[in-house]
């Protein structure tokens, strides 16, 4: 019995084997493809994209529209899965084998440009003028990179939950204080209604951790850097604001608003009535909307400077690697149009960056049940430091703020960050080019 | 039979029992009450892993605070699997895996049993060095190769005279061929059998090939059931490797697949019944091809001596 089935399975694979063998030493055509062939340049188009169906079916259309619109280029599209993107792209770099155009993440496109993988876009000024500025990355005084849409920071809550622990329903105009959300904790706590008042997905990791926290620094008047010349953190990372900051931030955890390391689907938490504020992004709207009906998007709080959120996403731009820059520039151009940012962020749910576009997405119209989120972005946004130093400076945040969270020195752990970061920027002779 | 009835009739008896009869029951009961334990630790993410699969997200996270997590209770479908189809090409990385995974497997018992086969049976000067040289390389991990290998592999020629390897099923499969374990679990095995074998060949006329195949290899079963799983499991797990030098979907392996459900933005979010299904989809086959061998594989581990 097991002689056939081992026979069976030999046969299958060397059947499989020789259908494979065809193919097995030929290559696949991601890093092939920049040749001309029949007058026709072809450009590699890479994004992060794969498993994403929304976005990569909005993507692929711009490119079916820009093929059939010219005959010089054929843009061919490569999907890879954001989890390991950036490292699928740093290993095509350091194989000097990147694609022809990329799309990138806004915080990582200063530090790309630097490294050399990046070329300047240039001619797209006026286009890009009408973009969200939070959506247009650049370094150096060079733009690098746009994109189609942002997201917005948000406190999701339901109109119920403010209405039974007497909590004043924020607005744009009148966002909570510290001391009021402080308050709504406290209530929320003292009812035992939910396993924690808030939930700020500590959870998850890696980048969120800077572009979810950072701007609760910034609104108590911190920083993750110094933005006059990007070269050091002492005094706005390790000052009385950022001190404080860190108190607070420790607090929450101490005092049991919040958990040390929440379940890896916060938005699935609330839904479930574990937690009575989410912090989270504009793109949990539309699971939320699903199952809650009395949802309510809050601004961000205003902890003394003001009410803040991170700014930039994915982004497009080109390598300097593209054999045909002018074919890469006539592509970006094109997929530049109101259209494409419309149909992008329709697919997406995500803020359109243009005005143009946001009158086209339903919901994202002024009035529209999202136009809240585009005004967030437009009235809070910060964005994160745009220096080749914000991986390093996000990896340091990122250890800093666990530290502070699980009980850690506050003041200590903030020097240390400041300190290691100093000491990166050094290393790097300060990004100088 | 006889000792279930000596076991009952022992346990019927009416006379006092001793001591020593008493702790044996103790250490036996608790002896299974720790294998209960393990059994719950190693089988309890499993059964969360299948249950979950056909779970939505919510309900998935709703039961995790009961035992609920481990039952097929609520909300049930196949709507994950489904789901999973229209998101990743399965059955393409399925297969990709399988090819990459059989061919190393296979190329890599041949390229190691033929190395060790040197170094245990042919006398050359500086065997003892090259052996040592072999056995160093095991400290290194692969992390710390990754780097310099992708620049060997995009250096050197491809077989259509191209440059580089980079997007091929060969990049994802040569570099993995030698492996200094394989190579030393075989070395020792040849060393058990008789060097005897070969003279009374060599006196028949054959020579080393015939030796290494007529003689050596067939009487190297276990070493080679060892080393075809011990080669399997790393070739059907690789992610970093695929990764880094494939960059066309229709040649990326199962591990990768992983990543096409978890999104950080967009309103897809994290599809974590997704996950599970799909997680579900790539163990199986490996899981069953483990029990289905389960016994040849614990007997070439006893009888090659490789213990943990």
């Amino acid at each position: 019995m097991l002689k056939r089935t081992a026979r069976l399975l030999a046969t299958t694979f060397v059947a499989a084997s020789l259908t494979l063998s065809v193919t097995a030493c030929s290559k696949g055509g991601a890093t092939s493809t920049q040749a001309a062939s029949g007058g026709t340049q072809t450009l590699t188009l890479w994004t992060h994209n794969a498993g994403n169906k929304g976005e990569l079916a909005a993507i692929q259309s711009v490119v079916d529209d820009y093929n059939a619109s010219q005959t010089a280029y054929k843009v061919d599209l490569q999907a890879f899965p954001q989890d390991s993107y950036n490292q699928s792209v740093v290993a095509a770099a350091a194989a000097k084998k990147l694609p022809c155009i990329l799309d990138i993440d806004q915080p990582n496109v200063a530090n790309w440009a630097w490294a050399g993988y990046l070329a300047p876009i240039e001619g797209m000024d006026d286009i890009l003028s009408k973009y969200l500025p939070s959506t247009v990355a650049k370094w150096n005084g060079k733009t690098y990179a746009y994109g189609y849409y942002d997201v917005s920071l948000t406190w999701v809550t339901r109109e119920s939950i403010l209405k039974k622990y007497g909590i004043r329903v924020p607005t744009i105009d009148q966002p909570w204080t510290g001391e009021e959300f402080a308050s709504a904790l406290a209530k929320v706590k003292a009812s035992g209604d939910f396993t924690y008042p808030a939930d700020l997905a500590t959870g998850w990791t890696g980048e969120w951790w800077p572009y979810g926290y950072s701007p609760f620094l910034q609104s108590f008047g911190g920083d993750l850097i110094n933005r006059t010349d990007f070269s050091s953190a002492e005094g706005v990372l390790n000052g009385d604001a950022a001190v404080k900051w860190g108190e607070w931030f420790q607090g929450l955890a101490k005092d049991g608003m919040i958990s040390k390391k929440s379940s890896a689907d916060p938005t699935a938490d609330f839904i479930n009535g574990k937690t009575a504020f989410l912090w989270n992004g504009s793109w949990t709207a539309v699971p939320v909307r699903e199952k809650v009906k009395d949802v309510v998007f809050a601004p961000p709080v205003d902890f003394g400077d003001g009410p803040k959120v991170g700014g930039g996403s994915w982004t497009w731009g080109y390598s300097t690697g593209c054999a045909s820059p002018e074919g890469a520039l006539d592509y970006l151009k094109f997929a530049a149009q109101d259209k494409y940012v419309a149909k992008v962020a329709k697919d997406t749910n995500n803020i359109p960056t243009t005005d143009a576009a946001a009158a086209m997405v339903p919901g994202f119209e002024p009035g529209g049940e999202n136009d809240v989120f585009r005004q967030y972005s437009k009235k809070f946004t910060v964005m994160r430091p745009e220096t080749p130093g914000y991986p390093f400076l996000a990896t340091a945040f990122t250890k800093g703020a666990q530290d502070i969270l699980n009980g850690a020195d506050v003041k200590k752990t903030l020097d240390q960050m400041v300190a290691d970061i100093d000491d990166n920027q050094k290393a790097n002779n300060f990004f100088q080019q | 039979m006889s000792d279930h009835l000596a076991h009952v009739a022992d346990t019927t008896t009416t006379e006092p029992r001793t001591a020593g009869s008493r702790d044996n029951r103790l250490s036996g009961a608790l002896v299974m009450a720790l294998r209960v334990l393990l059994c719950l630790v190693f089988g309890l993410p499993l059964v969360f892993m299948i249950v979950s699969s056909f779970k939505p997200d919510t309900q998935i996270f709703a039961d995790l605070a009961s035992w609920s997590a481990f039952l097929p209770v609520g909300d049930v479908s196949l709507a994950n699997y489904t789901g999973l189809m229209d998101r990743v090409p399965f059955v393409t990385f399925m297969v990709n895996s399988v090819f990459i995974s059989v061919c190393t497997v296979v190329l890599g018992l041949l390229v190691n049993s033929m190395a060790a086969f040197a170094l245990s049976r042919i006398e050359f000067r500086g065997q003892k060095v090259v052996l040592g040289i072999v056995l160093a390389t095991l400290i290194v991990p692969f992390e710390t190769m990754a780097l310099p290998l992708l620049w060997w592999v995009n250096t050197i020629p491809y077989f259509d005279g191209s440059q580089g390897w980079l997007d091929t099923y060969a990049v994802q499969i040569i570099p993995f061929l030698a492996n200094a374990f394989s190579i030393y679990l075989f070395y020792q095995y040849f060393d058990s059998i008789p060097k005897e074998l070969d003279e009374a060949a060599t006196v028949d006329g054959a020579g080393w090939f015939r030796i290494y195949r007529s003689i050596v290899m067939p009487l190297s079963g276990p070493a080679v059931a060892t080393v075809a799983i011990l080669t399997f499991l790393p070739a059907w797990n690789s992610y970093l490797w695929p990764l880094m030098v494939v960059q066309s979907e229709s040649l990326r392996p199962v591990m990768v697949g992983i990543d096409y459900f978890k999104q950080a933005t967009g309103s897809s979010g994290t599809a974590w019944g997704q996950i599970m299904a799909y997680a579900t989809m790539i163990t199986v086959p490996v899981l069953a091809l483990f029990i289905g061998f389960q016994r040849a594989f614990i007997n070439s581990i006893a009888s090659s001596g490789v213990k943990g």
